[in-house]
């Protein structure tokens, strides 16, 4: 074990951890976060995403000990019920959803990749979500989605 | 569509109200009045009520404790405020039913639609209504039972309430906004819980109450937003996954090494002194092992040394089907048989023969299955996203050796399941390692886990043969198939159905050969194994939805390796991808449109409808196919169209689908899909077109990539590697909806209509654009080389 802070949505937390612990575990037990959930624990999904740097990373294999002082945002950090970010807005908007388990992935990632590409074209937004799984299908949805945040991003 | 400001849909039960069904216990319902959400009494005749309820609604059989289905106050409440709580055991699985039945619960009692509260599944708390499965609820809470005539009750009751206290006849009333008043005069009113709160209506569901008729809905049949998607879109819904209790515990599973294998010991010094450990639990072949922490629970299980023993030896996978056809002992059953398919067939002009084949697959839910539970000496409770709680409460008490009162079953919503994935199966898990510690423990299996153990969809290869006559009318059609089964859903006393209850001591339900089969006695098509066009005669009845009267259809049930059960669309996704693509096969040899061919052999209106409504939004491009000039090289582009009668009669549904075939690679582009759907009346357009999508493109991912692989003791597709799935961010088609509305008929089923139809939509637009047929499911590039070469 070994003390790690770690700066999760703005709120400093000093853990005292196995270094080896995948941060996913950290935020979703000893932190009790509902945004990342643990889907394939092998990167292959993006269940586990959250924000680092501005960068769509995944949290089920990133040992937390290489993270030490990071800023961590998860899909609360971004907007709440009363103020959500623009793209969960517009998921609301669009009723891009299913089951919803996959929203975590799909949001983040899809941030990540527009506060980079502002102006990016669906063929390029689509490849940017090619490494996401949603089960449900929701796509149709979930694009419309995308690209209304994009518009209202760009204003 | 403005968003309601409530935003829980699995709605908590208010704290005085949990407090007191903790102390009182789980089978003791008092009748508490909490901040918005209510306790129902049925304490009292809870066994005559619910055998009354099966008496007069032809249930199944229901939990003897359930609250009765034929009591009003099982299903609704109203408090105080009139705001409204009503109970039911059809869930939220993803597919809009709790934002439906909230919209039901509105209309017919006549409140705004964020006045109702719905509490979901929880066996202390809603009534029995089985498994949350097959397309069937829609057709269980929305028509002339259940939980729609408990508020056409409830209304009826309220308005000679407000009669009585008015001193206004029932006519001159009318219920508004949680009010009833009178019609004329604007003064003479009285809200919902100034007549019934803090009491009972005590009142029996009455079959005659009058439903609201569709044209006088103003909640139901809108599009209606979510309201569970703000909360899901920040991080803030509970999930499952996302039970916490206080000192609860790890708990991760070790399977066995390969199928069929057994412990030989298992040695508790390997993970000695780990940290974290709290305890190694071995029932039978059951091993698991429960830390302070998941990720030490993970360690501990990657080192724990079991010994097993070697297992079955599987079949080759690349002779599997031939395998499959010749396995005996086999239980059969025939579905119609009009003992004349022979004879006519050798009367027929041209006869046409096709073997289709469809892989196992699996529900491969993205998130893994999880459940918590808290198991004390004589008690348990658990948060569980199993389909069905009263199911899931009576095998959990064979599981732990209690009585199924004392065991409370909640459902919290999962990852998508699509059917049984590992939802049951890991209940049982988390409760089997709550029991050896006494502590609460929380299971998430690993995606292997997920993946190499769960029940999936069924193998099967089907014969269809099928007769012309010189005009090219089909006289005879015969259809002959074989699918394995090992297990199923555990029902209430089955909890060796699913892997955790096979390896704690509990046997599957047990395989009984049945050759020759019986003749049929009554018309039972909800596996589709009889196509749309067959008349379905059976005593004296056609209650089929085609023309065919020469009919057979034939299915030889045999033992599985794996285990099996319900995959979205069951036994009707693969008979339906043979049916729709031989009959597409006999179009071509007619020399028919494929649209036209349907239509000549259908005789259902309603399938007749949606037939021709695909086609006219479609656009189609009338003729035979496969389409004249098609490309010898580059890219081939086709059309091709698929139906279905859902379950025989639970929804109808047809399909257009446009392909694009790159010759050389045999890669398929899907660009268009047009489907339509009539599942009588629409209750939410929005949350129904939400439903045919995914449906449509989960279809495809099956048809075009999904695939259950093994080796000799092994399952080898254990991740998103090795089981393929169409991503985020592949070239989806353009999905066109049109929705029937029927409100003359009764509801039935919408989830499972589109993805029955696409493999052969696929399939059939792949023939018109080459010539080739597919007749093995996944469409692989390799298949479709084959196809194109041979």
């Amino acid at each position: 074990m070994s003390l790690l802070t770690l700066k999760v949505n703005g709120k400093t937390h000093s853990l005292d951890v196995d270094p080896t612990t995948p941060l996913l575990y950290i935020l979703s037990d000893d932190l009790a976060l509902r945004g990342p959930k643990f889907g394939c624990g092998l990167g292959q999904c993006g269940s586990c995403t959250v924000l680092i740097k501005g960068q769509a990373i995944r949290s089920c294999i990133t040992p937390v000990e290489s993270l030490q002082g990071a800023e961590i945002t998860t899909l609360e950090g971004i907007g709440t019920i009363d103020k959500p970010h623009p793209i969960q807005k517009a998921f609301i908007e669009e009723q891009a959803a299913q089951c919803g388990f996959c929203l975590n992935a799909v949001i983040l990632t899809a941030k990540a990749f527009l506060d980079k590409n502002p102006k990016a074209t669906e063929k390029q937004i689509q490849e940017a979500m090619s490494r996401v799984l949603c089960r449900c299908f929701t796509h149709t949805r979930m694009f419309r989605a995308i690209e209304r945040a994009r518009k209202e991003m760009a204003l | 569509m403005k968003n309601p400001s409530h935003l829980v849909v699995e709605a908590q039960l208010a704290p005085g109200a949990e407090d007191a069904l903790m102390r009182d216990g789980f089978s003791r319902r008092s009748f508490l009045k909490g901040s918005g959400a209510l306790i129902v009494s049925f304490s009292m005749g809870g066994i005559l009520g619910a055998l009354d309820a099966r008496a007069q609604f032809g249930f199944g059989a229901v939990a003897p404790d359930s609250p009765p289905a034929n009591q009003v106050d099982s299903w609704l409440a109203i408090a105080a405020d009139s705001g409204v709580t009503a109970y039911t055991g059809k869930e939220e699985l993803g597919q809009g039913m709790s934002t439906a039945q909230i919209q039901l619960v509105a209309e017919e009692l006549c409140v705004p639609f964020h006045r109702v509260s719905l509490i979901v599944a929880d066996t202390s708390l809603t009534p029995d209504q089985g498994v949350t499965s097959g397309s069937q609820s829609h057709p269980a809470n929305f028509n002339r039972a259940n939980l729609a005539q408990a508020c056409a009750t409830a209304r009826e009751a309220l308005l000679q309430l407000g009669s009585n206290r008015l001193n206004v006849p029932v006519d001159d009333l009318t219920a508004v906004d949680g009010t009833i008043r009178s019609k004329t005069d604007a003064s003479k009113k009285v809200a919902y819980g100034e007549l019934v709160a803090g009491k009972k209506f005590d009142l029996k569901v009455d079959p005659a109450a009058k439903r609201k008729p569709a044209s006088e809905w103003t909640v139901l049949g809108k599009p209606m937003q979510r309201p569970d998607l703000p909360a899901l879109v920040t991080g803030q819904f509970e999930f499952a996954h996302n039970v916490r209790l206080p000192g609860m515990l790890y708990g991760i599973v070790v399977r066995p090494a390969a199928v069929g294998a057994n412990v030989v010991n298992v040695d508790e010094s390997s993970v000695a002194g780990m940290p974290g450990l709290v305890k190694v639990v071995v029932r039978k072949n059951f091993v698991g092992v429960v830390a302070e922490k998941p990720w030490q629970a993970i360690q501990i299980a990657g080192k724990l040394n079991v010994a097993w023993t070697s297992g079955a030896e599987l079949p080759k996978q690349a002779a599997f089907y031939d395998y499959l056809r010749n396995q005996k002992p086999s239980h059969d059953t025939l579905l119609v048989n009009s003992k004349d398919v022979e004879q006519k067939l050798s009367e027929a002009a041209t006869v046409l023969k096709a073997t289709y084949y469809h892989p196992y697959q699996m529900h491969g839910s993205v998130g893994s299955s999880c459940a918590v539970a808290d198991v004390q000496a004589d008690k348990a409770t658990v948060w569980s996203p199993t389909q069905g709680v009263w199911h899931q409460r009576g095998t959990l008490a064979m599981l732990l050796g209690l009585k199924p009162e004392n065991v409370r079953v909640i459902f919290r919503r999962g990852s998508g399941c699509y059917g049984l994935n590992g939802a049951d199966t890991v209940t049982y898990d988390s409760a089997l390692l709550s029991q050896a510690t006494g502590r609460p423990v929380r299971v998430q299996l690993t995606r292997k886990d997920e993946m190499a153990w769960e029940n999936y969809g069924y193998a099967y290869v089907m014969d269809e043969r099928a007769g012309l006559d010189a005009r090219g009318n089909i006289i005879a059609w015969d259809h002959e198939a074989w699918s394995p089964v090992l297990g199923n859903r555990p029902g209430y006393d089955l909890p060796g159905n699913v892997i955790t209850g096979f390896l704690a001591g509990f046997q599957p339900e047990e395989f009984q050969p049945r050759s020759p089969a019986p003749e049929p006695t009554a018309y039972v098509n909800n596996s589709n194994g009889v196509p749309s066009y067959m008349a379905g005669q059976v005593g004296g009845a056609a209650r089929g939805t085609g023309t065919i009267k020469s009919e057979r259809s034939l299915l030889h049930s045999v033992v599985s390796y794996f285990w099996t059960g319900p995959l979205r669309s069951p036994q009707r996704l693969q008979n339906t991808f043979a049916h729709e693509s031989f009959m597409d096969e006999l179009a071509a040899r007619a020399k028919a449109d494929p649209v036209e061919f349907r239509l000549r052999h259908l005789s259902s209106p309603r399938m007749l409808g949606v037939v021709k409504a695909a086609a006219q939004a479609a656009n189609w491009d009338a003729r035979p196919s496969p389409r004249p000039h098609a490309n010898q090289a580059g890219v081939a582009r086709g059309r091709g169209i698929s139906c279905v009668a859902y379950e025989g009669e639970n929804g109808f549904a047809a399909m257009v689908a446009e392909v694009e075939v790159e010759l050389a690679t045999g890669k398929i582009s899907v660009k268009r899909l047009v489907i339509s759907n009539d599942s009588g009346p629409i209750s939410n357009p929005d949350g129904l077109r939400n439903q045919m999508e995914g449906g449509a493109l989960q279809g495809m991912s099956r048809a075009l990539l999904e695939e259950v692989t093994w080796d000799d003791h092994n399952v080898t597709s254990v991740d998103w590697r090795t089981y393929r799935t169409l991503p985020l961010g592949f070239d989806a088609p353009k999905i066109e909806t049109v929705l029937l509305n029927r409100p003359d008929q009764p509801a039935t089923g919408a989830g499972e209509t589109s993805i029955t139809l696409a493999a052969s939509a696929i399939g059939n637009a792949i023939f018109d654009a080459t010539g080739a047929r597919i007749r093995e499911v996944p469409f692989t590039p390799q298949r479709v080389k084959a196809a194109l070469a041979g």
